[in-house]
């Protein structure tokens, strides 16, 4: 059991080890230096450039500095923002609540959808899954806002200030999130349906609808909870486009911005905390899977 | 009684059978779609034709889509975005897809150390959001076309590095391969001739699938006025730049992003059906 759980964790650690060196590698590989990028459109003599070299240290060999990043980052320090002179985490902190809270929000709909669908409109599932997958969520928020905020006048058009305005966001980004779980759980269902079990539940004279939500659906659970933990990473990319539909304040904001204004250890920074949140997350759900099912804990 | 058909006769019946009438009307789009992005001017006038006297006009006959907030036909400007969007998104696919299968390739027959670092650099690529992977290059290679269709198509790698490195574990063990060897064949030969032409026969079905999760990428990124700068038709930009006027004209930026989604559905539909068929799952 200790193996088993040494070893997941330890897997996690070394994908993020390496998610993080591939993006301070590819922060390297950029065109010009990391002066320039500092300085920017400001004023720009040998002097300023001694300074800034001195202050930020780049006189020491790539090696070094990377030895110092990964230290840092293990520390939770993930440097300092090229424009705006303060500490990333500074930066990124402030704005983390908001995109956690429309992270979590649109799960938790996309889970509850997902299992409306796949109960009561099992026929349909395919269908609404391969057009709520296909659609830009963008479109599907800017849909929403439309009818929704600008014609029925019932949610705030942006901001962050009340639970109306979580409302369409989570919507918008739980409706995809909701047709994959769907088509997961639906196939779930279907092969659980053909077990003996269910058999036996019908046999004893159970209506179908209660040996769907009684019994197939526990073993449908487990392959769409792996699937929400996973698809958990790309609800975080997805709130840089949603947070702009919506102008909600968030990591999205700040990311486009740094994007925007090359400012690299800002976008490093949020790459790698995304990618850190991916990675608990699924090291989480596999240990969970540790507790759920005993055969997995021999090998 | 029903005649059980076996062998290449029946095959051919089989593949007689009338398609699902979903198949066909994804096919007939995506077919539109590329005559479009070919020859724009047989579908529409120019995208760049500016009309004061009828701004953000709503769909009529002669403006079958509207007009945007510069009087601009956004049917034509629709088509026109066609050539950006696909090609931006079929030029991604074709980086994934090639890239993948170099990788796949060296991870599958190089040394045991080499398959290992090669995957887990997948997985590790894969622990970002392919939103915020191809976000970091652009930061780094600065906006534009080019960096959007290398940062997508770095993003894609590993769907198809995967596929191929799992494919060339069970070729390299087939007969066939292990007869050539026998006989002597040199490595170059070996890879070219027999691993990699039987390792490929996932990958245009994955590429249609993957096409459609380009484009999808594209217009998000281009959304975001990471893409193909304003005049230029594309259709991101244009649901991006028609977002602006939502509340007086819904058809400036909802009706390209219908055409968006259209086209993803399409992709996807034909892609699982070719899916179903190779696995001879459609036969049923």
């Amino acid at each position: 059991m200790i193996t088993a759980v040494l070893r997941r964790v330890g897997a996690g650690v070394l994908v993020l080890w390496a998610a993080a060196s591939a993006a301070y590698l590819a922060l390297l590989a950029a065109p010009g230096s990391t002066v320039d990028a500092i300085i920017g459109d400001g004023a720009d003599t040998p002097g300023i450039r001694a300074q800034i070299i001195d202050e930020w240290h780049l006189d020491r060999p790539a090696l070094v500095q990377y030895l110092d990043f990964l230290w840092r980052a293990a520390h939770g320090d993930l440097g300092r923002s090229y424009l705006l002179q303060r500490p990333v985490s500074a930066v990124i902190g402030s704005q983390l609540v908001p995109t956690l809270k429309l992270a979590v929000a649109a799960a938790v709909f996309g889970l509850v959808l997902a299992l409306v669908f796949a109960i009561f409109a099992r026929r349909l599932t395919s269908v609404i899954g391969l057009v709520l997958v296909s659609t830009p969520p963008f479109l599907i928020g800017i849909v929403l806002l439309s009818v929704f905020s600008f014609t029925l006048g019932w949610f705030p058009v942006s901001g962050d200030r009340s639970f109306a305005a979580l409302v369409l966001p989570a919507i918008t980004m739980g409706l995809p999130i909701a047709g994959t779980l769907a088509q997961v759980l639906r196939e779930g269902l279907d092969r659980a349906l053909e077990e003996p079990f269910a058999v036996t539940a019908r046999a004893r004279g159970l209506r179908e609808r209660a040996v769907l939500t009684r019994h197939a659906l526990k073993h449908a659970l487990l392959p769409a909870v792996t699937m929400l933990s996973w698809s958990f990473g790309v609800l975080i990319g997805g709130t840089v486009i949603i947070e702009q539909v919506f102008g909600r304040p968030g990591l999205g904001q700040v990311t486009v911005q740094a994007v925007n204004s090359s400012d690299l250890p800002v976008v490093l920074a949020v790459v790698i905390l995304a990618a850190a949140v991916f990675v608990v997350i699924n090291t989480v759900t596999d240990l969970a899977y540790l507790l759920i099912d005993p055969r997995l804990r021999r090998s | 009684m029903t005649i059980a058909l076996t062998g290449p006769r029946a095959v051919r019946l089989r593949s007689l059978r009338p398609a699902r009438p979903g198949v066909v009307v994804a096919v007939l789009f995506l077919l539109v779609a590329l005559l479009a992005a070919a020859w724009p001017s047989l579908f529409a006038g120019d995208p760049l034709r500016a009309d004061p006297l009828h701004v953000l006009g709503a769909p009529s006959g002669s403006h079958w889509f509207g007009t945007d907030q510069l009087g601009r036909d956004v049917f034509a400007r629709v088509v026109h975005g066609a050539r950006h969007s696909l090609s931006i998104g079929v030029s991604a696919t074709l980086i994934a897809v090639g890239t993948g299968i170099l990788l796949g390739l060296l991870a599958g027959l190089g040394h045991r150390v080499a398959d290992e670092a090669l995957s887990r650099s997948f997985d590790a690529l894969s622990a970002f959001p392919l939103v915020l992977l191809a976000l970091l290059f652009i930061a780094i290679a600065g906006t534009g076309t080019t960096s959007l269709i290398v940062a997508i198509g770095i993003a894609l790698v590993p769907h198809f590095a995967r596929v191929v490195r799992a494919q060339t574990f069970v070729v390299r063990r087939a007969a066939y391969v292990t007869h050539a060897v026998a006989f002597g064949a040199t490595r170059p030969r070996l890879v070219l001739r027999h691993v990699l032409p039987n390792v490929l026969g996932p990958i245009p079905v994955l590429a249609v699938i993957g096409l459609g999760e380009a484009i999808l990428l594209a217009a998000g990124l281009s959304f975001l006025g990471m893409g193909p700068q304003p005049p230029s038709p594309e259709w991101g930009a244009m649901i991006s730049e028609g977002r602006g006027y939502l509340h007086i004209a819904w058809w400036a930026s909802v009706l390209p992003g219908l055409v968006v989604t259209a086209t993803i559905i399409s992709l996807t539909v034909v892609g699982r059906f070719f899916q179903r068929r190779f696995e001879g799952r459609e036969l049923a």
